[in-house]
């Protein structure tokens, strides 16, 4: 999973990258374990500059589905900070690069909102529902998007 | 091409801080 390309050069781009390994760091990998509840492996989190967790993935995904969800925690990120441009153009990269990842249909709907939260024009929400109608039909993504049809 | 991780969490939170880089914590037990 780590040594894949996409993977090193997201991770690299985007984070300053930490490793606690359960027997070979066990006294690091108790303490921050305790202090990021993470009592399983793989758990991989992301934090923001303060130390404070965005981002959780528990158990293993194959690889485009783990990417997906690395890009996906890092686009919330922005979110959060009200970076709405930087954090629409993340979620729609998942979806233009990762259709079938799992998390694509979140990242449609959250590019949705993004781009509402920058231009407060609700056409950005109902593109989005008609985006909805043909694609990730089924996820309860599509659902929650249909309240803007 | 690999990932450079730190095993060092302390210092990482810090220089996090002074870069204001997010941080990538994997907690593994993967062979190493």
């Amino acid at each position: 999973m780590w040594p894949d390309e996409r993977v090193v050069r997201f991770v690299n781009q985007n984070f300053l990258p930490a490793r606690v390994h359960v027997k070979d760091d066990a006294d690091a990998f108790q303490r921050y374990g305790e202090k990021y509840n993470a009592h399983w492996t793989p758990t991989v989190l992301e934090l923001d500059p303060n130390g404070e967790e965005q981002w959780r993935l528990e158990g293993f995904l194959p690889l485009d589905d783990f990417l997906g969800q690395l890009m996906l925690g890092r686009a919330h990120m922005d979110f959060k900070q009200g970076k709405w441009a930087d954090a629409e153009k993340r979620f729609r990269e998942i979806v233009e690069k990762l259709p079938k990842a799992d998390g694509a249909a979140e990242a449609l709907y959250w590019a949705g909102v993004s781009k509402y939260k920058a231009s407060h024009d609700p056409s950005a929400l109902k593109e989005t529902a008609k985006a909805f109608s043909t694609r990730y039909k089924d996820s309860s993504w599509a659902k929650k998007a249909s309240i803007w049809a | 091409m690999e990932i450079k991780f730190s095993h060092d969490v302390d210092n990482v939170l810090k220089e996090a801080k002074k870069q204001n880089k997010p941080v990538l914590l994997d907690f593994s037990a993967a062979p190493m």
